[in-house]
C-alpha cells in the first residue's frame, strides 16, 4: 500500500500522502506507523527516495468517530482539522482537494493493488475476476456465520461459494435468511441471490453495492425490520446535518421504524417509508444521505411480509422484537407465590396466593421483569 | 483545585505542529491525557493556534470520540456495529446499564468509576460481540460475562 501511494505520488507529482484510519482500530494504526517508520529507515520514503530527486512523506490521521468522513470532501475537511462535512461538487477532489490542491483520493485496497499490477502487468490482473470487475476483492464476512473473518476472492465469486464454501454456512445450525452487503448504505441479498456473482454490475442490477465490502450474514432469528431500524438509527446519528433531506428525512424514517418494531405501526407506513426513502436518495447532497434509505428499501423489497406482520398483526415473525412478544404464565408451573406480581412495574399481573397468576395482556408492557424473577420458570415469552 | 496542567497541550502542539490541521490530533492527545476535554483546553488552544474558540468547540462536538464530560475510571465500550448487533450486543449493553444504573443519557456513574458507551465496530467483528474495557478488547461477550467483569472491578476497587 505504501508503495502504491508512492507510485501515485510519482504519477501525479505529489509529495505528501495521508492515510485516514479509524481511531477505533488501534492495531491498524500501530502497524501503519511501524511500516512507515521502517520504509523511511530504508530510504523508501522521505527525502530523495533511493537517491532520486523524488521525495514523498506519509502522514497518518486518526479519525475521531464520524462515519461521514468516508466521503471525499468530508475526509479532506477532517484532515485539514475542520468538521468533516461534505461540500457540493464540482469542484471535485481531483481539482480542488486537500488544502485546496488537486488531490488523488483512493481506498486503501486500491493502493494495495498498484504495485502488484505494475509488477505483473495489467493483462495478468485482468485475467482475475470478470470483464468489468477485474481483480480480487476483500470482504469482511461476519454475523451468524461459522467462519468469520476477512477474505479475498476473485471478483465474480458467487454468494454461495462465499457463504458456504468459505464461510462454512450459518453458525450454530441456524437457517440462512439474508446477507447485508456493503455496510449501512448497502442492501440485503437473499437465498434467490445465492448464484449471483459478486461484482459491480451484477450487484447494481439487484440494487445492492459492494460498498465497504462488509458481508453480514443473518439467520432466521434476525428480524429484518429491526435490522433496517438499526441501520437507520446509525445513519441518522451519523448524518452531518448539512442538508435537509438527510438530516430530517432519516429522523422521520427512524421514527416510523421505531414505531413499527414497538408494535405501533400504522396502515400506510410502508408506503411512507418508500416515499421518504426515494426522496432522500434523490435529493441528499452526499453519498451518506443518498444511500441512507438503502437497507430500508431493500428489506421492504425482499421482506415486505415481515413489515406487514409487524404493522397489521403486531407480530414479529423472527421472534426478535421485544415489544411484540407475548408473555404468559404457565398455570401448570406457577405455584402462586406472587413474586412476579410484586415485580411488575405496571401491575399487570393479578392472582391469588397459591393459585396460578395471570398476566393482563392489555396492561403488559413486555418489560420482562417477571420473567427473570420467577423462581419456578413458569413465565414464558413467545 | 490544583492548577490546570497546560503542559500536556504544549507537548501536543510541539508534537503535531502549531497549525490548524493539527487540531484533531491535538484534541485526541489532550483527551488521552485528561480522559475528556476540560473547558480550559478551548481558550488556551484558541490563543496558541490562532483559531476561534467556537471553531474548536465545533470540531470537538462534531466528532463522536470527543467528550466534554468527565469519564469514569473504567470506560466500557459496547460494540454495536452490525456484526456485533446481529450477534446480540444489545442485551450486553442493557445488562451493563442495569448493573451500573446507567442509561443512554446517563453514561457515567456518579462516583466516576464507570462509563458505558457504544461504538460502531472495534475491528474485532470475527469475535463478535465484542466490548472494550479501557481500550482492551474482550471478545465473544455475553451479558453474564460482562456483568461479572464489572462486579470483579467493583470488588477490586
Ligand atoms: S447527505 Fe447527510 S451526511 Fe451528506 S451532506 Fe447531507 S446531511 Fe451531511
Ligand atoms: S461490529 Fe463489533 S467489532 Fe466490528
Amino acid at each position: 500500500m505504501i508503495e502504491g501511494m508512492v507510485i501515485a505520488g510519482i504519477a501525479t507529482g505529489a509529495n505528501d500522502g495521508y492515510i485516514y484510519v479509524r481511531a477505533e482500530y488501534p492495531k491498524a494504526v500501530a502497524r501503519l506507523t511501524l511500516a512507515i517508520e521502517q520504509a523511511t529507515e530504508l530510504g523508501l520514503l522521505g527525502d530523495n527516495i533511493l537517491g532520486t530527486n523524488f521525495s514523498f512523506k506519509m502522514h497518518i490521521n486518526r479519525g475521531a468517530g464520524a462515519f461521514v468522513c468516508g466521503e471525499g470532501s468530508a475526509l479532506t475537511a477532517s484532515i485539514e482539522g475542520k468538521r468533516g462535512m461534505p461540500r457540493t461538487k464540482p469542484p471535485r477532489t481531483v481539482e480542488h482537494g486537500l488544502f485546496d490542491k488537486p488531490t488523488v483520493l483512493n481506498n486503501v485496497e486500491t493502493y494495495a493493488n498498484v504495485s502488484t499490477i505494475i509488477n505483473k502487468g495489467s493483462e495478468w490482473f485482468k485475467k482475475i475476476g470478470t470483464e468489468n470487475s477485474t481483480g480480487t476483492k476483500t470482504f469482511a464476512l461476519t454475523g451468524n456465520i461459522q467462519n468469520a473473518g476477512l477474505i479475498e476472492v476473485p471478483m465474480g465469486t458467487t454468494l454461495r461459494e462465499v457463504i458456504f464454501d468459505i464461510g462454512g454456512g450459518v453458525r450454530d445450525g441456524g437457517e440462512f435468511k439474508a446477507v447485508q452487503i456493503g455496510g449501512p448504505s448497502g442492501g440485503c441479498l437473499t437465498e434467490e441471490h445465492f448464484d449471483l456473482p459478486l461484482d459491480f454490475d451484477s450487484l447494481s442490477k439487484v440494487g445492492a453495492i459492494i460498498g465497504s465490502g462488509g458481508l453480514v450474514v443473518m439467520d432466521q432469528k434476525t428480524c429484518m425490520v429491526e435490522v433496517a431500524r438499526f441501520f437507520m438509527d446509525f445513519t441518522q446519528k451519523e448524518s452531518c446535518g448539512k442538508c435537509v433531506p438527510c438530516r430530517e428525512g432519516t429522523k422521520r424514517m427512524l421514527e416510523i421504524l421505531n414505531r413499527i418494531v414497538d408494535g405501533k405501526g400504522e396502515d400506510g407506513d410502508i408506503e411512507l417509508l418508500k416515499e421518504l426513502g426515494e426522496a432522500i436518495s434523490k435529493t441528499a447532497l452526499c453519498g451518506l444521505g443518498k444511500t441512507a434509505a438503502g437497507p430500508v428499501l431493500s428489506t421492504i423489497k425482499y421482506f415486505e411480509n415481515e413489515y406487514k406482520a409487524h404493522i397489521y398483526d403486531k407480530k414479529c415473525p423472527a421472534g426478535a422484537c421485544q415489544k411484540l412478544k407475548t408473555i404468559t404464565i404457565d398455570p401448570e408451573l406457577c405455584k402462586g407465590c406472587s413474586k412476579c406480581a410484586r415485580n411488575c412495574p405496571v401491575n399487570a399481573i393479578k392472582g391469588e396466593i397459591k393459585k396460578p397468576f395471570v398476566i393482563d395482556q392489555k396492561l403488559c408492557i413486555k418489560c420482562g421483569a417477571c420473567l427473570s424473577n420467577c423462581p419456578f420458570k413458569a413465565i414464558k415469552e413467545m | 483545585m490544583t492548577a490546570f496542567d497546560y503542559t500536556v497541550l504544549d507537548r501536543a502542539i510541539e508534537q503535531f505542529g502549531n497549525k490548524e490541521s493539527s487540531l484533531i490530533a491535538i484534541l485526541q492527545y489532550a483527551q488521552e491525557h485528561y480522559r475528556y476535554l476540560p473547558k480550559e483546553v478551548f481558550p488556551y488552544l484558541s490563543k496558541k493556534l490562532g483559531i476561534s474558540e467556537a471553531r474548536i468547540y465545533g470540531v470537538a462536538t462534531f466528532y463522536e470520540n470527543f467528550s466534554l464530560e468527565q469519564k469514569g475510571k473504567y470506560v466500557i465500550k459496547v460494540c454495536d456495529g452490525t456484526a456485533c448487533h446481529v450477534r446480540h450486543s444489545v442485551p450486553i449493553l442493557e445488562a451493563l446499564r442495569k448493573e451500573l444504573g446507567l442509561s443512554e443519557e446517563k453514561k457515567t456513574t456518579d462516583d466516576l468509576m464507570f462509563t458505558v458507551e457504544t461504538v460502531a465496530c472495534l475491528g474485532a467483528c470475527s469475535s463478535a460481540p465484542a466490548i472494550t474495557l479501557n481500550n482492551e478488547i474482550y471478545p465473544t461477550m455475553t451479558p453474564e460475562k460482562a456483568v461479572a467483569l464489572v462486579k470483579s472491578l467493583k470488588e477490586n476497587a
